[in-house]
């Protein structure tokens, strides 16, 4: 090779050189490169078990190069804790969709945090149940029409949307947690330093780390690829702001 | 001589298990099982151990299932309600091949039932608590003895075979103490290295991956053929029993577990009244101890089964035994005042032996 040639862009050596099974215009896929680069730029690829969730990241070990747990939906958190007691030197982490944790797996995220369970949890927020197929979930936006919300979400009837990143930021346990987005270029690459952080918190157990996304379902929201991409800055932003709601780490 | 200690059951599970090398344990508390929880997190921490007592039974299997993923020896123990909701775990765990110790010590039901004892969760074990088609290895002490023996089977089992392992005892047992001889636990040579647990890639070339997930064509039955394949493999090299007077027998009983305890004083009653009464009971209800149930019943077709429900081993026994067998049935479902007494076995037997 020319060695004036420099690679400037290349497959994080943490994911597999596969084709990817998400919808075109999910966000899934690059949420996957950020966690991957993240274990990447801090070393830990042969030391990181990923456990996966149901949903469409049902298939982490298809695309990490990584030990994967597959745990039952919802029960990440409880999976990771079992794994992070047996090798405390691991780098563990949950990746989970906003069915799976805000709603069957709401007490395992909130005792894992409150536990201060020294793992890091990427939590994909797109208001809506994915791999079945669109339906109504816990953070659906107020009026969203879901295939279990079919005149749009009551909050008199259904309830409201939950914000996970603030609530669990009320936690004693949590030491990190921030609401992030992939909307914009720019927003990706901060998501990405936000998913960083929280996977560095790990390695320099400083406690139980979040990190929401939010992302975009074209498919089930009914939406072109670059619409659906739009309403996460339109609409998702105003009712789940972005920010870190906690950092233990900025404390004097 | 070997130190003799005088011991409550479930303390005798919890010894087994620190003695045989359980260094994680995540459980919620439940009666009549607490000793379990209480003993462990008392005690694991000066082995190294780690305790979780976990936001509920649902989170604690899912830590033994991570546990397990990552290639520790983990238990958990709970009673009949607590268990139902470990159901979805275990179906994962089974479908994993994650091997861990699971304990019921059973209260009657259905529903929320009573604290006292039952063996109506015979089925539950059996049969497959949760969903999808699969089994547990089920071993069933009947002393505080053989809850601390068993209980270091139960992790040898589980390590060989890839697969969850049940340790099903009752209020009686677990609340009842007695003489133990705490044996030394001798890992077996044979044990097969956990190449495939989570521990991190370390150098693989190929990464772990511990799932039930099976979407590829023909994959899931491939996997279910092999996970069929390893029940069979029990079924031929894993049984245990204890068979006692089958010899002269004219009538046989057959009891599990507590039941058994009671069944035995009556045999022995009926014996110095010179009724030849003979014993099976089944030490590992699965695999469940076929053969030797369609042998005696080719000698001895009279059996009469003893149960603390409304009858549940007796199908496998119906299932067991020689076509001609005569297989009867005695039991009582569970609740305060419904534990039966060795004489009103021993009248059963009477009953039974003649007609």
């Amino acid at each position: 090779m020319d060695s004036n040639v420099q690679t400037v862009f290349q497959r994080p050596s943490a994911l597999k050189e596969v084709p990817t099974h998400y919808c075109a215009g999910c966000h899934h896929g690059t949420v996957h490169r950020l966690v991957a680069e993240a274990i990447d730029l801090l070393d830990v690829q042969q030391q990181t078990v990923g456990i996966g969730s149901v949903g469409c990241s049902v298939l982490l070990y298809d695309y990490f190069d990584i030990d994967v747990v597959e745990a039952p939906h919802g029960r990440a958190p409880a999976v990771a804790t079992g794994v992070k007691r047996v090798h405390p030197d691991n780098v563990v982490f949950t990746y989970q969709g906003d069915g799976d944790l805000a709603a069957i797996g709401t007490a395992e995220i909130i005792h894992a945090a409150n536990r201060g369970e020294p793992i890091t949890v990427i939590f994909l927020n797109n208001t809506t149940y994915g791999m079945t197929g669109g339906q109504m979930a816990p953070t659906t936006l107020p009026g969203q029409v879901t295939t279990t919300s079919p005149y749009g979400r009551d909050v008199a009837k259904e309830g409201h949307p939950i914000r996970v990143a603030e609530l669990l930021a009320m936690l004693d346990g949590t030491g990190f947690s921030a609401r992030v987005a992939v909307d914009t270029p720019k927003r990706a690459i901060e998501a990405g330093r936000t998913i960083l952080k929280a996977f560095e918190m790990q390695v320099k157990k400083q406690g139980f780390a979040f990190v929401e996304v939010l992302g975009a379902c074209p498919t089930n929201w009914g939406m072109s690829p670059i619409d659906a991409n739009a309403r996460v800055g339109n609409e998702m932003m105003d009712f789940f702001p972005l920010g870190v709601y906690k950092d233990i780490t900025t404390k004097g | 001589m070997k130190k003799r200690l005088f011991v409550k059951g479930n303390e005798a599970i919890a010894m087994g298990a620190i003695e045989a090398g359980c260094r994680y344990y995540f459980g919620y508390p439940i009666t009549p099982q607490n000793d379990i929880p209480e003993y462990m997190s008392r005690e694991m921490p000066l082995v190294g151990g780690t305790f979780v007592q976990a936001e509920s039974e649902v989170a604690a299997i899912n830590m033994v299932l991570g546990a397990g993923a990552a290639g520790g020896r983990v238990m958990t123990s709970s009673s009949g309600p607590g268990i139902s909701l470990k159901a979805e775990g275990m179906s994962f765990m089974a479908g994993s091949e994650v091997p861990a110790v699971i304990v019921n010590i059973q209260r009657p039901g259905p529903g929320l039932g009573g604290i006292d004892v039952s063996q109506a969760d015979y089925f539950q074990a059996v049969k497959g608590a949760g969903h999808g088609g699969y089994h547990l290895i089920v071993l069933a002490p009947h002393s505080v003895q053989e809850l601390y023996d068993l209980t270091m089977l139960a992790f040898d089992l589980s390590d060989r075979y890839r697969i969850p392992a049940m340790i099903l005892g009752d209020a009686m047992l677990g609340q009842m103490k007695e003489a133990l001889v705490p044996n030394s636990y001798r890992a077996p040579e044979d044990l097969p290295a956990k190449d495939w647990a989570v521990t991190g890639k370390r150098g693989r070339i190929r990464s772990n991956a511990v799932k039930s997930l099976y979407l590829g064509d023909g994959e899931l039955e491939a996997h279910n053929w092999h996970l069929h394949a390893k029940y069979e493999r029990l079924k031929e090299r894993e049984i245990r029993f204890e068979a006692t007077g089958l010899e002269d027998a004219e009538l046989i009983l057959t009891a599990f577990g507590g039941a058994a305890r009671i069944v035995k004083t009556a045999i022995a009653m009926a014996r110095r009244e010179g009724l030849k009464v003979g014993l099976i009971r089944p030490i590992t209800l699965y695999p469940f101890p076929a053969e030797i149930y369609r042998k005696a019943t080719a000698e001895t077709p009279k059996v009469l089964c003893v149960e603390l429900n409304n009858g549940q081993m007796v199908e496998d026994v119906r299932l067991s035994a020689h076509p001609g067998a005569d297989i009867r049935f005695y039991g009582r479902p569970g609740g305060t005042g419904s534990l039966p007494n060795p004489e009103e076995i021993f009248e059963q037997i009477c009953k039974h032996y003649k007609d």
